[in-house]
């Protein structure tokens, strides 16, 4: 029996190396690329899972001194600051109209909600594009800020929707018969018990905003106003030079904290979508 | 303090009523018991009251005012809930001051207030714990503080014994009832559960399928049932019915007079066989069958083991109630009528 | 009982009725919704019918105005020979990745179920392809299928596969660019459809295996007859995210290989991306794009079927 749970582990210890393997791998490799000088990166017949050369920062310094990559950063940041503020203004209020106020039908809506989240921006963009140019919002960050709560509200609703249903009702009727109106209880009760939901579509906007690609692409043509998605594999390869050090420095910097973010939700999340479900 | 006035009062959900023309007082300090079984109306009258629920006809008054349209915050009611309704997020302290901030109080006479009516509950060394670090007993109080605390003029209670333990709930209730005794407020207080409102009621209520069924004093409405749903929901084992010459008689198990030799009360008696009979260490219930010309109907008599059994399983008897415990009711409508 | 008299005074809110009207209901749950139904609705809903007008007109960059052509640029559409690649890749690629998902997904799933030491830096690594932004996921696949410098060349030169001097071009010959893009497209919807799995997996309440343990039930057959089923309806919504991911995306096949070679990798949100914005024609391109709607709305209609059918249980 000992062998045979010995057996158990180190098969599943084999399995867990595979995926670990097969899915950081990329990452692993752009790590190690980030660090290698020229002329060891781009001889052929260089052993290139080794430094055949002293490593150096040279190529992370130059990412962030020499490119537009801080600009971008700055740009992802301060649009997904003001897309968050957007997501919680329209979703909050939606998702708890939906949760408590609309009985039935907004049961409908709340389905209604999620089924939008499946529009997807690939088939979007063209309209949105002209409606951008009509407002005057061409090569402006503006644009984004305008298209992107439709990519984290749905979504942000849905999600909410389910963390404010597990919160009794009793709570808030509780507050409205000690002395408060329907929004003074929310505000007081509700919100502060949903504050983990709030938090996770927080989260999940910030990641979603920085994870649009097309938008970015089809709105902004100055790399001054793009952000990292569209500016890192956009504005970086220029031609066919391509500074693959720094790229891969780029995409492992941003890479790492997003991931570390999602790990922190992650349980939240999945307990959102099962809370939410796909009932609606 | 003051009277709550329910009048014609309607409620349906999606078309079907809840609760189906309903007049009742609660007067001035009394302690009114709303009593049925679930599904009766009985919760949602009460969130009516509180303005949680806006009755689709009828109206309700609260010291002769109107409160229709009213929300909950305006009507000066406490309620507590059947869980509760701790905020989880807010110490015992905060919870018991959390109405009188909505009334823009400063924050000493708060702090005084909150020590009265933890001082009341004997919560005081509760006070800044979480609502998860407390016990149900625990809650119970500090649910009852926080109604207590602004001094409502009518108290709204929705089963608040419900969650506790059996043990715990004959002592919470004392505590209850001595609690109101003290305030005198007007007290309005839902309840499944019979003991309760016999232990706790001035006057109780009983609804069923959304209508008022009695009202009355525990005594009334123990003795004196208005139907034959009154008279089978309260009391255990329940009042029995036997058919007899066109109407149905109603007496009490523990009125039941058995004998094997023919003697019998001044009153009704009738043929029985005995079936069974259980020993429950101070009553005994006899289960027995009477004949009757539109079949049998079964019968529970419940007497005290200290009193000597005069029948034995499996053997015929008579049974006989005195005229005094008798109640008789329409056999089509259930309605009580004259002897 | 002593009442503190001092505080007798119990002051309310004197003018209940000036809010009387967000008290109510009906009237306040129209208003909380009535933010985020705008914003859907001008920027989802009005969009998504212009899609269609576009594919009905020649509407184009350049000019503001534009009129209707009936059917005839979905003529010209249907008639290009790289719209029906792209088409046949968009459904060719969804499919394989999700088959490699479902398998790939299904035994992550049930091995991060298990509790074991180091667990969350397993979860953080077998998470990134999911969490990085896709756009920089496929520039790292880039550099790692250089057709120089990949590693995966010098391995397969040492093992003597490949003669030296002719590289594998990962991305350069028809095949294997396929491959490569299917590969990407699985490699990152994988780990979401694993997060659902095992959410599926720990909510099979496990006297339902311990019954069957004890019913005489081995692993493989408890495997099939009741973690699967059980599992199906959950994997199913694990299944509808990475097939609106794959089917949808552009970024996968715009960064690794701008459709190429030649435009054997292209999908129809590329070629609608493509047409529509770096040619200008934006009639072509949401001609291109109305072509996704039928999938789209066929997995809609399935969220929505089994939802139903989740609120019923």
């Amino acid at each position: 029996m000992v062998a045979r749970a010995q057996a158990v582990t180190a098969a599943r210890w084999v399995v867990l190396v595979f995926f670990a393997l097969l899915c950081a791998f990329p990452f692993a490799w752009a790590t190690f690329t980030s660090f290698k000088a020229d002329a060891d990166l781009y001889t052929v017949g260089h052993v290139p899972f080794l430094y055949n050369l002293p490593p150096t920062f040279d190529h992370v310094r130059v990412l962030f001194q020499e490119t537009e990559f801080l600009t971008f950063v700055r740009n992802s940041f301060e649009i997904g600051v003001i897309v968050v503020a957007i997501t919680l203004a329209t979703a909050v209020p939606a998702a708890y109209a939906i949760a408590r106020l609309t009985g039935e039908w907004g049961g409908r809506l709340a389905m209604a909600v999620f089924v939008i989240y499946l529009v997807p921006p690939t088939l979007l963009f063209l309209p949105l594009s002209r409606i951008v140019a009509e407002l005057g919002l061409q090569d402006s960050i503006w644009a984004l800020v305008l298209v992107y709560p439709t990519l984290t509200a749905p979504f942000s609703t849905w999600l909410l929707v389910g963390f404010f249903r597990s919160i009794p009702r009793d709570i808030e009727e509780q507050a409205m018969v000690d002395g408060y109106s329907r929004a003074g209880a929310v505000v007081r009760t509700v919100l502060p018990l949903a504050l983990p939901g709030l938090l996770t579509v927080v989260i999940f906007t910030f990641a979603l905003t920085t994870n649009d690609f097309v938008y970015a692409v089809a709105f902004i043509s100055s790399s001054s106003n793009m952000t990292i998605s569209a500016g890192v594999p956009v504005e970086l390869i220029r031609g066919d030079v391509f500074f693959w050090q720094s790229l891969m420095a780029a995409t492992v910097l941003v890479a790492i904290p997003v991931a570390l973010a999602y790990n922190f939700f992650l349980d939240r999340f999945v307990q959102g979508l099962a809370l939410g479900g796909v009932k609606g | 303090m003051a009277e709550v006035e329910v009048r014609d009062i309607r409620k349906a959900f999606g078309g079907v009523p809840a609760v189906d023309g309903v007049n009742l007082v609660c007067h001035d300090g009394e302690y009114l018991v709303l009593l049925g079984p679930s599904g009766c109306g009985k919760t949602t009258l009460l969130r009516m009251i509180a303005g949680l629920e806006h009755p689709t006809e009828g109206d309700i008054l609260i010291g002769g005012h109107s409160v229709r349209g009213l929300p909950p915050r305006a009507r000066k009611i406490a309620m507590v809930f059947q869980s509760y309704a701790l905020y989880p997020h807010k110490t015992v302290e905060h919870n018991i001051s959390f109405p009188l901030e909505a009334q823009g109080m400063t924050k000493e006479e708060r702090a005084t207030r909150v020590r009265w009516a933890a001082g009341l509950l004997g919560i005081e060394s509760l006070l800044q714990r979480k609502p998860r670090q407390l016990s149900g007993g625990e809650r119970q109080r500090v649910a009852l503080a926080r109604a207590l605390v602004r001094e409502p003029q009518v108290f709204l209670l929705d089963e608040p014994l419900s969650n506790l333990d059996a043990k715990l709930r004959a002592s919470a209730r004392l505590e209850l009832k001595q609690f109101q005794q003290r305030l005198a407020a007007s007290t309005i207080y839902v309840t499944h559960d019979q003991v309760e409102a016999m232990g706790l009621g001035d006057r109780i209520a009983v609804l069923n399928l959304g209508r008022l069924q009695q009202i009355g004093t525990p005594d009334e409405i123990y003795h004196r049932p208005a139907n034959t749903f009154v008279a089978t929901f309260v009391g255990s084992p329940p009042m029995n019915l036997v058919p007899r010459d066109g109407r149905l008689v109603g007496f009490r198990p523990e009125n039941v007079r058995l004998s094997t030799d023919g003697q019998r009360l001044e009153g009704a008696s009738f043929a029985c066989h005995v079936i069974r009979i259980e020993n429950l260490g101070s009553d005994r219930y006899v289960y027995l069958r009477v004949k009757g010309d539109e079949g049998d109907t079964n019968v529970i008599a419940k007497l005290a083991v200290a009193e000597q059994l005069p029948v034995k399983a499996d053997e015929d008897a008579q049974l006989s109630v005195e005229q005094r415990h008798l109640s008789y009711f329409d056999q089509k409508t259930g309605g009580r009528i004259a002897a | 009982m002593s009442e503190p008299v001092a505080h007798r005074t119990v002051v309310f809110d004197e003018s209940p009725r000036v809010h009387h009207l967000l008290d109510r209901e009906n009237v306040l749950g129209p208003v909380m919704l009535a933010p985020l139904l705008v914003y859907l609705v001008a920027l989802v809903g009005v969009p998504l019918v212009l899609v269609f007008v576009y594919a009905f007109s020649d509407a184009s960059t350049g000019s503001p105005t534009y009129s209707f052509v009936g059917l005839s640029t979905f003529q010209r559409t249907i008639a290009d020979e790289t719209f029906r690649t792209a088409l046949r890749n968009t459904i060719v690629f969804t499919i394989l990745s999700q088959v490699v998902v479902i398998v790939l997904a299904t035994i992550l799933g049930f091995v991060m179920t298990a509790n074991f030491r180091g667990k969350w830096i397993v979860r953080f690594l077998v998470l990134l392809p999911w969490t990085t932004p896709i756009a920089l996921s496929a520039l790292a696949w880039l550099w790692m299928l250089d057709s120089l410098f990949s590693p995966f060349n010098w391995i397969l030169g040492q093992l003597h596969v490949v003669a030296e001097g002719t590289p594998v071009a990962w991305l350069g010959e028809n095949t294997l660019a396929v491959g490569s893009v299917v590969a990407l497209q699985a490699w990152r919807t994988m780990p979401l459809a694993a997060v659902i799995l095992m959410a599926g997996l720990t909510s099979i309440p496990p006297e339902l295996n311990e019954q069957a343990a004890i019913d005489g039930a081995g692993f493989w057959r408890r495997l099939f007859d009741i973690t699967f089923p059980l599992l199906t309806p959950i994997m199913m919504v694990a299944i509808l995210f990475g097939i609106v991911a794959t089917f949808t995306d552009m970024a996968a096949v715009y960064i690794l290989t701008h459709g190429g070679p030649g435009d054997a990798t292209q999908v129809l949100a590329s070629w609608s991306f493509y047409t529509g914005i770096e040619s200008g024609s934006l009639a072509d391109g949401a001609a291109i794009g109305v072509f996704m709607f039928p999938v789209l709305l066929g997995v809609c209609l399935l969220m929505l079927r089994r939802a139903r059918r989740a609120e019923v249980l």
